[in-house]
């Protein structure tokens, strides 16, 4: 049998996130009109002969993740469990500490995923690929080619990057449990990390195999439109259809049916619109999410944003973002490392509405960030607005 | 046999709308019953003639011909009106210094000659002839530094519009503000009556008439019109008496309040104060008037209600506001009202041409000119906008504070504002955001221009 371990890590600080994950953790954010953490739940619910599926993190229990953990099990009729870290152990530590726990019932291969991480989760080829290899070795990474270089290193390395997705037998364990103890000895809060203190040494002895794919996609940002993207093969009746009365739909486009959208107005590309959200005559929403409850009222126009709960957009407002591509030379870039400041501005990126803000008819609020419970009377551009 | 023809749009002769609506000038509303407007015919023995038609005029008509009892009255009030205040005006003359490109009006003067753009739907130097026409200047000198084959042709057809002799006075080199008036000398010097000399750039009421009275009155060589101004240490001030307007001094930038008066642009003049003037570039304001004002020639008449130097976009949209808010004072029936329209909005309104489409839904004002062939679809929001002639605006579109250019066309849910102004036949694409940009003639726009700079 076979279990899966998502990391889900805690309360964020300091990223564009902030607004959102005030109201909601971010792994239950909605990515493409479900929760972001149920794109991984589905993925390892698919994996033949998988068990249970294992959480960890240090958010402090609530009452949204329990709810999500205890649907979802209905769903995909499996064990999915929570556990709280004390700390921020790091990749290594969170598994190394719970080991009992995920070992619990004997599986033969568990699969480590990061919440953050989004793909198309090709789990059943890395296990097919685990079982190729045979079984002396301890682990499978995911691993991506890297296509657009800027330069080339002077002495070639390797082009292909890890992904953050593994499959690992129970040996790891082991071999997590032997690693360099630092002078004075470790303690196990510090930080064990997979990547830098493991892989290093499990690559040495030989015992890592890299599963390659080209399907992979490591940005968060990117993920709604990619797996928007996905469904028209996985899910294709969460695609909004052109149909009569209805609104304009143009390419990959998310609508709860419980939204109320006006025949005039005009959605997507990738575009996802919650519970419930009021859309107006003549509105334009283009690579955006309205979160549940929102309005949008006549003749707005959304672009590059997210639009939080229960917040109203006035008629004839502009609420516009930047897109930021995730920059394809940098296998680490993730939404957490990046900065939010940049040459004393804000770094233009998606505008953010945090949930319960109100726009007035007619301002443009542009590559901004508004902290939940505001209403604006003016226009704002490159600000976060308190 | 000299013959001025006085337009029948003269408010101060005519109260009643009936007759400024009963014209057939294209820059003014025209949407009356009246087959054929009647027009005002002056002649050599100042009697006052009621004619079909414009361009045929029979002399020797002694009396008018009225439709109606009431029409009959007004037609004696307009003719004592004529006799006391009007019989002497018919043969005055008018400077109008064009001056060059309008470099600060681009990019619409890469189009159209400046003395050309609409302001409020009428070329702007059209503003100020009718109001010389109306106030008896039957000759008008234009000053241009550069010369246009489409400023002489539309001239023409102006001469035979209104019935007055148009010339074009071309400087081979600049001369300022001073040297043209030199240029044109032997047109001012046949007749001992004053003639107007004024800057192009000028909006306002024009008060050509009152200027003339002011002037006969203090018997001088010069009178100046002045203008109040918030904030006096950014232009030169004029320093007068407050009784009678004798000028004591000009003074540059003032840096303690000596007054708060500029000129406006707007002169009359005897022509004795030529011989003052020699040909070559010479500024008027800096040379010849502290001289005239030293010698107590040089008097000041402060002009009432609004004033603007529309030579530059910003100041374009400021003087519009203006202009419509007197329009709104005095000929409310011009505006556009109703349902979606909100404050001081003009539609041009013409017969002929192809009127402006207005879709559903669209909130228009306040301070909105749109000219004709204009369509604004669905759902479109503007306001403080002049939108030129052929221009197309998609739906749910949003404008404040710019100056669309003739024909060109914005797309659907475009933001555009902080004087943005395209130029002739220019495209924005769906979805953009233009602040503060201006856009040369012909140009297509696919991205957003997020900060104000000059799009070649």
């Amino acid at each position: 049998m076979l279990k899966a371990v998502i990391l889900i890590g805690g309360p964020q600080k300091g990223t564009r996130f902030r607004p959102l994950s005030f109201e909601v953790p971010k792994p239950l954010f909605p990515v493409a009109g479900v929760p972001m953490l149920q794109h991984h739940i589905e993925a390892c619910a698919k994996v033949r002969n998988m068990k249970e599926i294992i959480l960890i993190g240090f958010y402090q229990p609530n009452e949204e993740l329990n709810r999500f953990i205890a649907s979802a099990q209905q769903e995909f009729k499996l064990s999915i469990r929570y556990l709280q870290e004390f700390a921020a152990l790091g990749t290594g530590g969170g598994i190394y500490h719970f080991r009992d726990q995920i070992l619990s019932g004997g599986p033969s291969a568990f699969f480590l995923m990061n919440a953050d991480v989004c793909s198309e989760f090709p789990l059943q080829d890395m296990l097919s690929f685990h079982h190729q290899r045979g079984n002396s070795h301890c682990g499978v990474i995911l691993g991506t080619t890297v296509l657009h270089f800027v330069e080339k290193p002077s002495t070639f390395v390797s082009d292909i990057i890890n992904c953050g997705i593994y499959l690992f037998t129970p040996e790891i364990f082991a071999h997590i449990g032997t690693v360099d103890e630092p002078p004075g000895g470790r303690q196990l809060q510090e930080l064990i990390r997979l990547e830098q203190d493991v892989f290093t040494m499990l690559a040495a002895q030989k015992q890592l195999y890299v599963y390659k794919t080209q399907h992979f996609w490591s940005q968060i940002k990117s993920a709604g439109r990619l797996y928007l993207n996905r469904y028209n093969e996985t899910h294709p009746e969460r695609l909004a259809r052109n149909q009569d009365g209805g609104p304009k739909i143009i390419g990959n486009v998310y609508i709860h049916q419980t939204a109320n959208i006006d025949s005039t107005a005009v959605l997507g590309p990738n575009v996802s619109i919650g519970k419930g959200v009021i859309i107006g005559t003549g509105v334009r929403v283009r690579e955006s999410i309205i979160l549940h409850g929102a309005t949008l009222q006549d003749h707005c126009c959304v672009l590059n944003s997210i639009v939080g709960w229960d917040s109203t957009v006035g008629k004839w407002a502009r609420v516009e973002g930047t897109p930021s591509d995730p920059n394809p030379n940098d296998p680490f870039a993730k939404i957490d490392s990046e900065t939010l400041f940049r040459d004393g501005g804000l770094t233009p990126s998606i505008t953010i509405l945090g949930c319960n803000v109100n726009i007035p008819s007619e301002v443009i609020i542009r590559n901004s960030i508004v902290l939940p419970h505001k209403d604006l009377n003016r226009s704002f551009k490159n600000q976060i607005i308190l | 046999m000299r013959r001025g023809q006085i337009r029948g749009t003269d408010h101060t002769i005519m109260e009643d709308k009936w007759y400024s609506l009963a014209t057939d000038d294209p820059y003014e509303r025209a949407d009356v019953t009246s087959p054929r407007p009647p027009v005002w015919i002056l002649d050599e023995t100042r009697h006052v003639y009621i004619k079909e038609n414009l361009f045929k005029v029979k002399p020797g008509v002694v009396l008018p011909v009225v439709p109606d009892a009431a029409v009959h009255r007004r037609c004696f009030r307009l003719q004592f009106h004529f006799h006391f205040t009007l019989s002497h005006l018919c043969r005055m003359k008018a400077l109008i210094l064009v001056g060059g490109y309008g470099t600060r009006l681009r990019p619409l003067t890469l189009s159209v000659p400046k003395p050309l753009v609409e302001f409020c739907n009428k070329p702007i130097l059209l503003h100020q002839v009718e109001a010389l026409v109306k106030a008896g200047v039957s000759h008008v000198i234009l000053a241009v530094s550069y010369m246009s084959d489409l400023l002489e042709r539309e001239m023409k057809a102006q001469e035979q519009r209104l019935g007055i002799k148009i010339s074009l006075s071309h400087e081979k080199e600049p001369l300022g503000t001073a040297g043209p008036l030199a240029l044109a000398r032997e047109l001012f010097t046949d007749s001992a009556e004053p003639f107007f000399v004024l800057n192009s750039d000028v909006i306002c009421d024009f008060p050509f008439e009152d200027m003339l009275k002011f002037h006969k009155n203090h018997g001088k060589e010069g009178t100046i019109v002045v203008t109040k101004v918030e904030e006096p240490s950014k232009y030169g001030v004029v320093v007068y008496e407050g009784e009678t307007g004798r000028i004591h001094r000009f003074v540059e930038k003032p840096q303690v309040f000596v007054s708060n008066k500029i000129n406006a642009g707007m002169y009359i003049f005897n022509p004795s104060m030529l011989k003052r003037i020699q040909l070559r570039p010479t500024s008027i304001e800096k040379e010849i008037f502290p001289v005239m004002a030293e010698e107590g020639q040089l008097y000041a008449m402060e002009l009432q209600g609004f004033w603007m130097d529309i030579g530059q976009p910003k100041d374009f949209l400021t003087g519009m506001c203006m202009y419509l808010q007197s329009v709104r004072q005095n000929t409310p029936e011009r505006l556009r009202t109703g349902p979606g329209f909100i404050g001081n909005v003009l539609v041009q309104f013409i017969i002929q041409d192809p009127t402006a489409v207005i879709g559903e839904n669209c909130t228009i004002g306040p301070n909105v000119t749109i000219g004709a062939g204009v369509v604004l679809e669905d759902g479109v929001r503007i306001k403080r906008c002049t939108v030129l002639r052929g221009a197309h605006i998609r739906s749910h579109s949003w404008l404040e504070s710019c100056i669309v250019g003739w024909s060109s066309s914005v797309g659907q849910w475009v933001r555009m504002e902080n004087v943005t102004v395209l130029g002739e036949d220019v495209i924005v694409s769906d979805e953009l955001y233009i602040n503060g940009a201006n856009v040369l003639p012909h140009k297509s726009i696919t991205d957003s221009v997020p900060e104000p700079r000059i799009i070649m």
